[in-house]
């Protein structure tokens, strides 16, 4: 018997590491990896009020989740692929194009 | 046992992001984030969702985290190196992210008995399966949802194999 809240806490310490991570890495796959960790973490959210309301739809919603961060990371990977090849560093810091 | 399984794979699970958030080499980060992925999938399973207990290790902790080895290694991908940038991250960035958090927390703590508890196994005692419940959803009411998810992952095909090219 764990209260429904310490799963939402887990949740949502899990998306603060995931913001942190965001913030401080510096290379580009690094960064993507802090969002799937993000997306995981609203993830267990929905599974846990699922539970709380004895309905499925919290589970439909990460299926489709699921779906939306695999269809992401394969357009991501490919982009980051792109971005390698151009200007060759993984650093975010240098990889201003768009800045002028 | 839900209580011993929550606080081993929950700490196993922050222990895991806070590894993923100090190391300095995207693979040490990588692995990490399957340990934290096996570490939800687990969770998930005991709060009743199977389904998304093998979906999640299949689908995130088996391709999506496979895509991102193979990336690192296709890229070697070196150390990061120590940051000059813009500090608006540190100055910003961290009181925004801790203040979410007090927030969060502070609303699921106060509501703790309102949210109840949590059980072991499934959603109700003595109810059809899970998967069959998400099946039956999934076929009627969200049909079309679902289809339209398949043309997305198509699109996303695609579009990843127009974008890794050689010639852009």
């Amino acid at each position: 018997m764990v209260p429904t809240a310490y799963y939402l806490v887990l949740g949502a310490v899990l998306f603060c590491i995931g913001i942190a991570s965001f913030l401080i890495r510096r290379s580009v796959i690094t960064i993507f990896m802090s969002i799937e960790l993000m997306l995981n973490a609203v993830n267990l959210t929905f599974v846990a009020f699922a539970h709380m309301w004895g309905q499925v739809s919290g589970q439909i919603f990460v299926f489709f989740v699921m779906v939306v961060a695999a269809a992401e990371a394969a357009v991501g990977l490919a982009i980051i692929i792109a971005l390698f090849r151009v200007r060759q560093t993984l650093n975010v810091d240098q990889v201003n194009l768009l800045k002028n | 046992m839900q209580i011993v399984l929550f606080t081993i794979f929950g700490l196993l699970a922050v222990a895991a992001a806070l590894n993923m958030l100090l190391q300095r080499h995207p693979i040490n980060s990588a692995l990490s984030l399957v340990v934290v992925m096996m570490s939800l999938a687990v969770l998930y399973w005991s709060l009743g969702a199977e389904f998304l207990a093998a979906a999640q290790v299949i689908v995130y902790a088996g391709a999506i985290m496979v895509l991102f080895i193979f990336v690192v290694m296709l890229l070697n991908a070196g150390e990061e190196t120590r940051t000059h940038g813009s500090k608006i991250a540190s100055i910003a960035g961290f009181p925004g992210g801790a203040a979410i958090f007090c927030l969060l927390s502070f609303v699921f703590l106060k509501y703790r008995s309102v949210l109840g508890t949590a059980q072991l196994g499934g959603l109700q005692a003595g109810a059809e399966s899970n998967l069959l419940r998400i099946a039956h959803s999934l076929f009627t009411t969200l049909l079309l949802p679902f289809e339209v998810t398949s043309i997305l992952i198509l699109v996303a095909i695609l579009g990843a194999v127009v974008l890794a090219r050689k010639e852009l």
